[in-house]
């Protein structure tokens, strides 16, 4: 029933852009797109079983919404999966550099992904970039 | 019988109160209503964009001293 295909690539690992990509997945996901995200570089470290959430922020922004009620990002990429069917993937060669196993990884995470799988699969896709 | 269930989602923000819907959605019967208790501006006007977009109904959304009840028919 997806009337459109949304593909997230996460690299960054600041708290603003990390909760904007679970709002965009969430969201999208809900709403009956098909989405994929990818998550590599600094983002991948925060669905490593056991490290905390506290990404560092990058603005006035990122420290006031701190303070409010505003969903967790990992919840939001959680419910993402669990509520929409989002795909969510470890990119393969970030897993090799931090030396993670899948069972490392939040259960919710698909098997590591290669970034010519993760082209080959975005294509025409929406695809966005945090 | 139709049934209407109460969401309290007030103090979240966006999405919180459109994920709190949609998880509840999946646990009522067609034809059951649902109401979402937000102080969340944004989700006032994306809980309905949401509603229409996948086909369910919306039955009615009214603001009350800074907290929207947001009602809305399950409808497949």
């Amino acid at each position: 029933m997806s009337s459109s295909k949304i593909s997230i690539m996460v690299v960054s690992g600041s708290r603003e852009r990390l909760q904007m990509a679970a709002m965009l997945a969430s969201v999208g996901a809900v709403s009956g797109s098909e989405v994929t995200v990818f998550l590599s570089m600094n983002a991948l470290p925060y669905f490593i079983k056991g490290h905390g959430e506290n990404a560092p922020v990058e603005g006035e922004f990122g420290k006031t919404m701190q303070g409010k009620n505003v969903p967790p990002f990992k919840d939001l990429f959680h419910k993402a999966v669990e509520l929409g069917d989002a795909k969510i993937y470890p990119c393969s060669m970030a897993m090799d550099v931090l030396n993670a196993k899948p069972a490392d990884l939040e259960p919710y995470l698909g098997e590591p992904l290669g970034l010519t799988k993760f082209l080959s699969d975005s294509a025409g896709s929406q695809v966005w970039t945090f | 019988m139709s049934e209407k269930k109460v969401i309290d989602a007030r103090g979240t923000f966006c999405p919180g109160p459109l994920m709190e819907l949609i998880a509840n959605m999946k646990l009522i019967n067609v034809g059951d209503e649902l109401e979402v208790l937000s102080t969340d501006k944004g989700s006032a006007a994306d809980v309905p964009e949401w509603v229409n977009k996948v086909g369910h109904q919306m039955v009615s959304t009214t603001e009350e001293n800074g907290v929207w009840h947001i009602v809305v028919r399950k409808a497949k």
